[in-house]
């Protein structure tokens, strides 16, 4: 189970940097998402991977809760990925829109003297 | 326990609040309001924690290491008071620095997000929330420095978004590999459960992420390109808040978790953080020099500055730490003030260019003394805040024996003097360029402007000329992080005795 | 924004089930998998699904809901809620409970992580809300 775990995450970051890499705005959008999902199995895997009973004290005993602090990390990042994800999308489309190209090789304007 | 160090927290999400106010005159009062009680909240918290007692509360009551614990030691007091000091200042500049339309969209309300992921940043005690306050900071930079959506803005704006977004990512991982090596993330409890182990491959690799993750916010060589890519495109007011306070962060999370909770992995990185330092200050300072925009300019030296902070942490030494920290003082006042002065020559003669700039000196004679203070600060002249600065750092990397790095230090130092000359030459000295007449600015303009550079450069003299107690305090707050036994034994024990 | 009326239907028909599904959820959350976020992103759901069906301009019309202005009273309610527990408690987000009874329904439990959920709730609900209808908006202003 690990192992598919590792495997997964590792091509999910493969893929995301590979999208990155590319000159398309959405391309690299993805990229980016891509990545942070892959970081959220990351720290899914090192929890525990077994059913284990909600962590609350004196209904379960301690030996089969499950740990809480990556499943709050998880779910953090995913909040924070989704907001960030929102601020980019209306980022990339503002930026093409001024650019008038969907290109990141376009965008050079703020290395010259403007 | 201590509850009101949750103080510098609540201020910021009330500022937050004021926008709730209806009109844009009234929240503009608010924010002032809220910048200026967030001084005296922190001022009070480094009074408190000057006679070297480590503030401690559980938020929710919870004890460490299980809740989210806030710390105030003297390194967050410092930090906390000379980041309120900043943002106060810039509350007031941006009266006159900031157009309508951005005031009007959610500003301040901003800012007070900005100020709330800074000060989460200093307070924490544990990695969660240290990275749930970089979020928090970075969201409300993304959206100010992209506010106003022009074409620039947004192509800087891309740049940031997408190198910071990869920074966070790496800092996640590192975050939930040191969880499952160490077992908790509550920085003192780490420090504990590390600092005994012998430094094995897992830990030194923990450490070079963080190291990573942190040198992409501080803008270390090679991570840096994000910076002067976007840091000239917002409002000056903006710039000069995010340089004077945003990179730092980066290297105060640095001290915070490399220095407290991995120091004998530091050993190992040491060669690297070194050499590291040496390319970022003359990487940054090469950037500078080849400038001719007033903020391009400043912002190379941002970067530059990093590397000496950089290097005060690299010596790993007690006394390199606490030069380190007087220098973080020093740099962010001296930057943000110069940014201020070259936002004030903007409004005076329209343009950032060096080049159609000039007369100053004639014209402001008063702008031309504020830049000769600061100025000679950056570069480090006595008596002024940055020479004591380099002094302390230059000292300790002789003592600890890096003589290659005190020659870099020094050939840097010179550089900067010589861009500052240049701005001096061409913007104050030389005479005003021909047909370009000088706008008025209105009293209150003119006011909102001065007022808050003058009070930077006073703090600088200030600094400089009563350099003892500081320096004081900085060793105080580097002797905090070499030896955190204290800080440990307040966080853990303390959160004990309370249940 | 689609003609299919068939879409249209079902989204008037769920609005409602969802709106009180995330209540639902919201109220339940101490206990079992639940709260103020996830119930603030169904309640979002349902106001995505109008939006889907009738348009961002349609459904702004409709509920009259300022989702900005909701979302700063929702942190507001939020703070309340921690700055309750350090007035009266020990720390800054300290959980206080009262009990309470009402004729007919029972005793209820009232608290400072039920009102801080409350907070949580209003500002997801805003938040994405609001996010999905600007897109909306922006992509309906391209097809004019």
């Amino acid at each position: 189970m690990l192992l598919i775990f590792a495997l997964t995450a590792g091509v999910m970051f493969a893929c995301g940097v590979y999208l990155m890499l590319r000159r398309s705005m959405v391309r690299l959008i993805i990229g980016l998402s891509l990545l942070t999902y892959a970081v959220n199995l990351l720290i899914f895997a090192e929890g525990d991977l077994q059913r284990r009973a909600a962590p609350i004290i004196d209904a379960v005993p301690e030996d089969q809760m499950a740990d809480p602090l990556p499943q709050a990390l998880i779910l953090t990042a995913i909040v924070i990925s989704f907001g960030m994800l929102a601020f980019s999308l209306a980022l990339a489309y503002r930026a093409s829109q001024a650019a008038m190209t969907d290109n990141v090789d376009a965008l050079q304007r703020t290395d010259r003297d403007i | 326990m201590q509850p009101y160090i949750v103080l510098p927290l609540i201020i910021p999400l009330l500022m937050v609040l004021t926008a709730l106010a209806r009109f844009r005159v009234f929240r503009r009062r608010l924010a002032q309001i809220g910048a200026f009680a967030n001084l005296l909240a922190c001022v009070a918290l480094l009074i408190v924690t000057e006679t070297g007692q480590i503030q401690v509360s559980q938020m929710g009551g919870h004890p460490a290491p299980y809740g989210i614990t806030l710390v105030v030691d003297p390194l967050s007091a410092i930090m906390l008071t000379i980041a309120a000091v900043i943002v106060f200042a810039v509350v007031i500049y941006s009266r006159a620095a900031i157009d309508i339309n951005r005031e009007r969209f959610t500003y301040y309300p901003l800012l007070g997000c900005l100020l709330l992921g800074i000060n989460l940043a200093f307070l924490t005690g544990d990695l969660f929330t240290l990275y749930i306050a970089f979020e928090i900071m970075l969201m409300a930079s993304f959206v100010l420095l992209t506010l106003g959506g022009e074409r620039g803005q947004l192509e800087g704006g891309l740049k940031y978004v997408v190198l910071n977004v990869v920074g966070s990512t790496l800092f996640l991982i590192a975050i939930g590999l040191t969880y499952s090596v160490a077992g908790t993330l509550n920085l003192a409890d780490l420090a504990q459960r590390l600092a005994d182990a012998p430094s094995i491959g897992i830990t030194t690799v923990l450490a070079g992420l963080f190291l990573i993750a942190f040198g992409i916010k501080a803008a270390i060589f090679p991570l840096f390109f994000w910076l002067p890519a976007s840091y000239h495109t917002p409002p000056i007011a903006i710039t000069a808040l995010f340089g004077g306070l945003l990179t730092k962060v980066g290297i105060y999370s640095m001290w915070r978790v490399l220095v407290l909770v991995f120091p004998n992995e530091l050993v190992v990185l040491q060669p690297l953080l070194l050499t590291l330092a040496m390319l970022t200050m003359i990487t940054g300072v090469l950037g500078a020099v080849a400038q001719m925009d007033l903020r391009r300019l400043l912002s190379f030296h941002i970067v530059s500055q990093i590397g000496y902070l950089l290097m005060g942490t690299a010596l790993l030494t007690e006394a390199g730490l606490a030069g380190a920290v007087f220098f973080m003082i020093h740099v962010i006042l001296a930057k943000t003030a110069l940014f201020f002065i070259s936002g004030i020559a903007y409004e005076a003669q329209g343009s950032y260019d060096l080049k159609k700039l000039g007369g100053m000196r004639v014209m402001h004679p008063g702008v031309a003394l504020l830049f000769v203070l600061a100025a000679f600060s950056l570069a480090g002249l006595p008596p002024l805040s940055g020479f004591w600065a380099k002094l302390l750092l230059i000292r300790a990397a002789l003592e600890a024996g890096q003589y290659l790095v005190v020659a870099v230090a020094l050939g840097v130092s010179l550089l900067t003097m010589y861009s500052m000359v240049k701005i001096w030459n061409e913007a104050f000295w030389a005479p005003p360029a021909p047909g370009r007449v000088a706008a008025m600015l209105s009293r209150e303009d003119r006011r909102s402007l001065m007022f808050p550079t003058t009070l930077l450069v006073v703090l600088i003299v200030v600094v400089g000329l009563l350099a003892e107690p500081v320096i004081r305090l900085s060793s105080q707050a580097a002797v905090g992080l070499m030896q955190p036994a204290a800080y440990i034994d307040t966080v853990l024990v303390d959160s004990e005795v309370e249940e | 924004m689609t003609q299919s009326l068939f879409f249209r239907f079902l989204a008037r028909v769920m609005m409602p089930v969802l709106i009180l599904f995330s209540l639902f959820l919201l109220l339940r959350g101490h206990n079992e998998p639940g709260g103020g976020f996830v119930g603030g992103l169904v309640g979002a759901g349902s106001i995505v699904l109008m939006t889907l069906a009738y348009g961002a301009e349609e459904v702004r019309q409709r509920l009259r809901i300022d989702f900005l202005r909701t979302m700063y009273y929702g942190l507001a309610v939020a703070i309340l809620a921690g700055v309750i527990g350090l007035v009266i408690g020990v720390a800054f987000q300290d959980a206080y409970w009262w009990t309470t009874f009402i004729q007919g329904i029972g005793s209820i439990e009232v608290s400072t992580p039920l009102l801080f959920d409350i907070g949580v709730y209003m500002v997801v609900l805003c938040v994405t809300s609001s996010i999905v209808m600007n897109m909306a908006e922006e992509g309906e202003r391209e097809d004019h």
